[in-house]
């Protein structure tokens, strides 16, 4: 039962990472605010497009940690714990981007509308690539040593340390993780240009965007089919079942596509779909893309999240030593509380229901100007 | 206010719910801001209590998360953005949604701070090493954390109503929309006159839990060093800063004969009868806990002798020595060595954390800032109290606004709130230090293995990027107050 309750939840967790990168379109869009989004007008229409969801990306995230912390309280110890530059960063332009919107336009906000922007700028380019990197290191591990018996060391109590004075910010440094930010910033940039597209009424800015996709989709694309060849070929770690010994298998991750089969069937229903969307754009009407090309990431990000996991492999692993690594079986959470949050987890489809509801509900109508200026608006 | 708006079609009830939104709108991203980094923070900073008590703390935050914050959240778009775009009725709904989901979301976290200052439902398990959760509606209704959930909601109510009535009276100062401020004044009042009653009852509530469940903080709170059966409560009261714990351990004759008061004006048997509702009985000061041999209820309701905290370090040292001795008998396949090494640590598991302390003083918190933190909530509960009545009877009579001081009392009540709040959660949480998970996980064990520059600059950091948010929110703030509802 504990082996099952472990794999839902991984696949639970997953899926909310998964999510998240398809609502970082938030983060994308916000990323055009310099070079693209250049005049006034079109800049108070981006923000004001993107105001609009902003929350519901950031609840994405805070629920993605706080489900990982819930079910796999161990990563969150280890990793927060010893990659803390690298969270810590990652937090810092979080927490910038909560005042933003509703501070950018308002009188007496100290700072100047122009900073508020460039928050939300750094935000959207940065607060994607170090998540990115930050999700890379599910495959490429981290520089941290683990031992649940040091909480009886009542001297040293702490039970997991990393082994270098970065603190986690080294992750940058390794092309795999580096690969894997960029691709993710693409994505969000890729599909930040077509909610624009799809939501914003002005002939100006759909053109800039029109002009900027034709970079950023193929861009996007190639980066995803180059960090699939990388992460194919690398070597990852399996679990031993019976006596939880790690050691390394070449090809593991392809190895964990091609014995799993079905997560190998969304990677490539993702890809589809995400050329689909991309090309529809590209060379069609560009009509239902941006949910086609959202609905591609989420397919392909929740298939490699679960490739990261699943079929015996360890999730994070030490680059000290394999056996410190962390797996689904050492890290989880009990029985008992997986079994009480999965009854929790019941509420999921009425949550996706209501949100979709209110989705429909705000994006019935293309945001103009006229909208901004009605007596009722809550501008940003 | 919406609800009145949608009953009686009036456009002055929109215009008075949209202007105290924008500012809710302004105070929300700042608590948005603050929400991430405290769950951050718990594996940032706090690696070690995130493994140790995750299995139980992460259920409510699991929970929190979906059902709380995308309630609040994907409504929240309504709420501000939705006017035109659907029904007045959805609409309402929409506003009543976030406040529900901004309720829910206070309940689940507080039902992890209520676990941390009243550890039930969990069995700690060896394997793991760590606490799990074995019985959840014992964690989620706790009476602690029902407690502690009213406690703050009705403190966040009353905080709301003095803001209201405060901003009202400025206008009325300024002879501003007088219809609107009279109104607001009048829903707040009664609002926060309600929520306060509750507010003081729950708080009766809290301290009788304290006395049972932390004494140590009690103590701190009421500067309380030797007791006596019928044991006075402190009204006011200046401590004498010469009496400090510290000597206790290095110089305790100076220590005994320092008094604890320069000033004090005491109810006698006070605290008797808050905590035990009985005059003649017994509540422990800090050199009763430090020496124990008094007469205390456990949670089982057993009457015990409390033992001396050195007692309870040695038996702290056996549990955590019984749990060292478990996991390594556990490698070697020892079977009859893992039962004496369990058996070992669960005799001794309720003074777990006491292994970690180095001497008997550093079970003691603060007691300058819980003792004053305490007794300014007091008085400024009791202030507000009046403050409610009277603004009801001025309103009642149309006497606000003939009369200057009140405006400017109502406007520096304003404050006054936060003051109060905030020394609120400094008796909860400077109280029961050293502990993070109390009497099982001290401070210093709960850590992570950053260096204290690492945490000072991150500190830093925050304290500079917080400030300047202050100082721009409440200048947007200003800003907003001063266009005014007709805005």
């Amino acid at each position: 039962m504990l082996f099952i309750l472990q794999q839902y939840w991984w696949l639970i967790v997953s899926l909310l990472g998964s999510l998240l990168v398809f609502l970082m379109f938030v983060q994308g869009g916000q990323t055009l605010l310099f070079g693209t989004a250049t005049k006034e007008e079109e800049k108070t229409l981006l923000v004001n497009a993107l105001g609009h969801k902003w929350e519901l990306t950031f609840t994405t995230l805070v629920t993605f940690g706080g489900a990982m912390f819930a079910s796999f309280p161990l990563f969150y110890s280890t990793s927060f714990g010893g990659a803390y530059w690298l969270w810590m960063s990652i937090l810092f332009l979080f927490v910038i981007q909560a005042v933003s919107y509703e501070y950018r336009s308002k009188a007496g906000n100290l700072l100047g509308h122009k900073t508020y922007e460039t928050f939300l700028f750094l935000n959207g380019t940065f607060g994607t690539i170090l998540l990115g990197v930050a999700v890379g290191t599910f495959f490429s591990g981290g520089s941290f040593v683990m031992d649940k018996s040091s909480i009886a060391d009542t001297i040293r109590p702490t039970i997991s340390y990393w082994t270098n004075g970065w603190h986690g910010l080294e992750a940058i440094t390794v092309p795999f993780n580096l690969m894997m930010g960029i691709v993710v910033y693409l994505a969000a940039r890729t599909l930040g240009l077509m909610y624009v597209m799809m939501q914003i009424d002005s002939d100006s800015l759909k053109g800039k965007c029109n002009s900027q996709i034709k970079v950023t989709g193929p861009a996007f694309v190639l980066g995803f089919v180059a960090l699939l060849l990388v992460l194919f070929t690398m070597t990852g770690y399996h679990v031993n079942s019976e006596n939880g010994l790690i050691s390394p298998v070449k090809y593991k991750y392809f190895f964990n596509m091609t014995e799993l089969i079905w997560p190998f069937i969304m990677l490539l229903t993702g890809v589809v779909l995400v050329l689909a969307g991309i090309g529809n754009t590209l060379f069609g009407k560009g009509k239902g893309s941006f949910y086609i090309t959202g609905a591609g990431v989420v397919f392909a990000v929740w298939s490699l999240l679960i490739c990261a996991a699943f079929n015996n492999t360890a999730y994070y692993v030490s680059t000290v030593d394999p056996q410190y690594s962390l797996t689904l079986l050492n890290s989880s959470s009990s029985e008992f509380t997986l079994k009480t949050m999965a009854y929790a987890s019941l509420m999921i489809p009425f949550v996706f229901g209501y949100i979709i509801y209110v989705w429909r509900a705000m994006t019935r109508v293309k945001m103009s100007n006229e909208d901004l200026s009605k007596p009722d608006a809550h501008k940003y | 206010m919406e609800t009145y708006y949608v009953r009686t079609g009036n456009e002055f009830w929109k215009r008075t719910a949209k202007f105290w939104m924008n500012i809710f709108a302004v105070n929300f991203a700042i608590g948005v801001a603050t929400g991430i980094i405290l769950e951050f923070q718990f594996g940032t900073n706090w690696s070690n209590y995130s493994w140790f008590v995750g299995d139980i703390f992460g259920a409510p935050l699991a929970i929190e998360g979906i059902l709380a914050f995308f309630l609040e959240s994907t409504f929240f778009a309504i709420m501000f953005f939705g006017w035109n775009k659907v029904s007045k009725n959805a609409h309402l709904i929409s506003t009543w949604l976030v406040a529900i989901g901004t309720n829910l979301s206070a309940l689940w976290i507080l039902v992890a701070n209520a676990w941390m200052q009243y550890p039930v439902g969990m069995q700690f398990n060896p394997d793991t090493a760590r606490n799990e959760m074995v019985d959840f509606w014992a964690v989620a209704l706790s009476p602690v954390a029902t407690n502690k959930f009213i406690h703050t909601t009705t403190n966040g109510y009353v905080l709301a109503a003095v803001f209201v009535i405060g901003v009202s009276a400025w206008y009325l100062l300024k002879k501003r929309e007088e219809e609107f401020a009279r109104k607001s004044i009048k829903i707040a009042a009664v609002f926060g006159l309600i929520s306060l009653i509750v507010l003081i009852w729950s708080g009766d509530g809290s301290a009788t839990h304290v006395a049972k469940k932390q004494p140590m903080k009690l103590a701190a709170m009421e500067g309380l060093y030797k007791s006596h059966p019928g044991t006075s409560i402190i009204a006011i009261g200046i401590l004498n800063p010469g009496k400090k714990i510290e000597d206790l351990n290095t110089n305790p004759l100076k220590f005994e004969n320092e008094k604890p008061y320069l000033f004090h004006i005491s109810i006698p048997q006070g605290l008797s009868l808050l905590v035990n509702r009985k005059k003649d009985t017994f509540v422990p000061g800090i050199e009763d806990i430090l020496k124990g041999g008094y007469i205390y209820t456990d949670k089982n309701g057993n009457e015990k002798t409390a033992p001396p905290i050195e007692e309870r370090m040695e038996k702290g040292k056996l549990a955590i020595e019984g749990l060292s001795n478990y996991r390594k008998a556990a490698s070697a396949g020892d079977e009859e060595g893992k039962a004496t090494a369990y058996a070992q640590l669960m005799d001794n598991f309720d003074h777990f954390g006491y292994g970690y302390i180095k001497q008997p003083t550093d079970v003691v918190p603060n007691v300058p800032l819980t003792f004053y933190a305490f007794h300014i909530m007091v008085i400024l509960g009791g202030y507000f109290f009046l403050f409610f009545i009277i603004t009801i009877y001025m309103e009642k009579k149309s006497l606000i606004a003939k009369h200057k001081w009140y405006m400017w009392l109502a406007i520096a009540s304003i404050p006054l709130v936060y003051i109060c709040s905030q020394a609120g959660w400094v008796v909860a949480e400077v109280g029961r230090q050293p502990w993070t998970i109390q009497d099982l996980l001290p401070v210093g064990a709960a850590v992570s293995g950053v260096n204290p520059g690492s945490v000072r600059t991150t500190l830093v950091m925050f304290f500079v990027l917080f400030t300047i948010l202050l100082i721009a929110e409440l200048g947007i703030l200003f800003k907003v107050i001063k266009k005014g509802p007709g805005a």
